[in-house]
């Protein structure tokens, strides 16, 4: 059985094919797992075994006739309860949607679903994905499976905290300052954010829509790879999914690293990093030397101002996005009010937790009359200088690396006071989602208390299969992408 | 510039948000926080930087004006935390 679990998507295929396994059995031992494991995790917000070994016994009918059957007909799958799944219940960690079951599926759960995946559950998230720790889900905190008194990370930490405790193989997660990487950075797991516009956002409720973007989270960048051959393409439901190719990001997997050039920017290096940190990603800078890759220095000077940019940014959009709960149409709606202004007021105010609440709050305040050019053109006009230094640097070179989080996993409670030390969390990943560029995380090591380290591959626009090919090499070399939490059982 | 209590009522009426009056005390530290860290921006000399709406440079696509969408009421309307006759219901607003 532990075979199974740490078996790679593709032996897991191959063993379906080869009907040594049975999709309903693939699915039960997960099932089982969850149902034993998941009380002590709270990775898990929805479960539904009835739902899920009827999509299994639909996957083991296809496998026998063939018909239709992909590399991911009968693989289970979990979903962040960010994305809309029909007939489930879709909460986005909030009391708000609490009792919300959606009428319709996300693009990429129809995408999966197509594909012949099996659907395990919906994963605990913080709040409309506000947080870096998992501490602002209205269904209590996830725990990290590495040091259940450590954050797994946020806003996808159900996600990373499954896979990590080996209760799906593969999950779904968003990413809009760094919650696909820093998750799978601090639980020790491989994630990818691809290029803003490559995942449809359709039935991914809007946090920053000019900064959301869905990926795959798995054990490895194969993983990933095969999972973002089924989540991308375009949508017209989503007004800025792109319009390009299909493509296979498999493709480039095997080839050899000799003459990559790797731009380390001097400002993922600088003090703000933990020193535990440090020597694990030095020692994967020094294994992609001997794979014959080498290093350059370049510079992202205004790299700096990611996080504050951020921070009128993505909550303008918020306080916008949000506008929508109304306790209308959907969703709750205060017991008690006097009309419908105190209604609106009163729904929002107790259906939203606090820090949802302050980001829509600044948002608010930011795009507001006498503000909006002060705070929020100043941060967009800031965010094209932040985009500009990424297009110099990769001038220089074909992928970037540094750290994915300054620190491992912290204490639950180390930041959740003050929301200026929790946003810093988030340091080395944001830049990114303000350029749209693709990022990735993958294990590179442990560091303090034995918890996990991730190495950030950050990619040229449209670079996904690059830099799949850069984390596969690495993986193929180390086997840090394989280690799993023990005592857990 | 820093926040006071009459701002931040006036900002939760906007965000329509009913704060109490602990509440409002403990938001107006917390946001006076926040402005406090992103008001590094204001430093940053940005004359002629045009500004970035998106990640991606794209033009609003266009569509033939034909109907997509099809009737879906009673999906919608049975999440809806109160509908009578196909209607979603909210208190008077019109006496």
């Amino acid at each position: 059985m532990s075979d199974l679990i740490n078996s790679s998507l593709r032996d897991l295929s191959a063993a379906l094919a080869a009907r040594k396994l049975s999709a309903v059995e693939l699915a039960t031992l997960f099932l089982d797992r969850i149902e034993k494991l998941n009380p002590a995790l709270n990775a898990f917000i929805t479960t539904d075994r009835d739902k899920t070994l009827a999509q299994a016994r639909a996957a083991d009918a296809t496998l026998k006739s063939g018909d239709g059957a992909t590399a991911l007909t009968g693989m289970p799958v979990a979903h962040k309860d960010i994305f809309c799944t029909r007939g489930w219940r879709t909460t986005c960690g909030s009391k708000i949607l609490a009792n919300f079951i959606s009428p319709y599926d996300a693009n990429v759960v129809e995408k999966l679903d197509g594909a012949g995946m099996v659907t395990l559950g919906k994963l605990n998230m913080d709040e409309f994905a506000m947080g870096s720790s998992n501490e602002t889900s209205y269904f209590g905190p996830v725990k990290n499976p590495w040091d259940v008194s450590c954050v797994p990370g946020g806003s996808s930490g159900g996600s990373a905290a499954a896979i990590s405790a080996r209760l799906a193989p593969a999950a779904t997660g968003t990413d809009t300052g760094g919650s696909i990487r820093q998750p799978a950075a601090l639980c020790g797991l491989t994630g990818l954010k691809p290029t803003y516009g490559v995942v449809s956002r359709y039935g991914m409720i809007a946090f920053a829509s000019s900064l959301d973007q869905g990926g795959p989270m798995a054990k490895s960048a194969e993983d990933c790879a095969l999972l973002l051959n089924a989540m991308a393409g375009f949508d017209a439901r989503d007004s800025t999914s792109l319009e390009r190719p299909q493509e296979d990001y498999r493709r480039d997997l095997e080839k050899p690293l000799a003459g990559l050039k790797i731009g380390l920017p001097r400002e993922f290096f600088g003090a703000g990093m933990d020193a535990d940190v440090r020597v694990a990603v030095d020692a994967a800078l020094a294994e992609y030397r001997k794979l014959g890759a080498v290093t350059v220095d370049v510079s992202l000077p205004n790299s700096g101002l990611s996080v504050p940019a951020y921070y009128v940014i993505a909550p303008a959009e918020a306080s916008s996005n949000l506008s929508r709960f109304d306790g209308v149409r959907y969703g709750y709606r205060a017991p008690e009010y006097a009309d419908l202004a105190e209604m609106y007021s009163r729904s929002r105010a107790q259906g939203f937790g606090d820090e949802v609440k302050r980001r829509i709050l600044i948002g608010t305040y930011v795009l507001s009359h006498g503000y909006y050019d002060a705070y929020y053109l100043q941060a967009q006009k800031i965010r094209r200088l932040i985009a500009g230094d990424f297009v110099a640097a990769f001038k220089e070179c074909d992928v970037i690396m540094g750290p994915t989080s300054p620190s491992v996993a912290f204490a639950f409670g180390a930041k959740s006071a003050d929301p200026v030390q929790m946003y810093l969390a988030d340091i080395y990943t944001i830049s990114t989602n303000l350029a749209g560029l693709p990022g990735m995380s993958l294990p590179c090591g442990f560091g303090n208390n034995n918890m996990p380290v991730g190495l950030q591959i950050i990619g040229n626009w449209f670079g996904e299969a690059k830099m799949l090919n850069v984390a596969h090499r690495y993986q193929k070399a180390t086997d840090w992408h394989t280690r799993m939490p023990g005592g857990l059982e | 510039m820093s926040l006071n209590l009459e701002d931040v009522a006036r900002i939760a009426r906007l965000a329509r948000l009913e704060l109490s009056a602990v509440e409002r005390e403990t938001t107006r530290d917390q946001l006076n926080d926040i402005l406090g860290f992103i008001e590094q921006l204001q430093a940053v000399d940005t004359t002629g930087i045009e500004p970035m709406a998106h990640a991606v440079d794209v033009v609003q696509r266009l569509r033939p004006d034909v109907v997509t969408e099809t009737d879906h009421r009673a999906d919608f309307q049975a999440v809806a935390p109160e509908t009578e006759a196909g209607l979603y219901l909210v208190p008077r607003v019109v006496e």
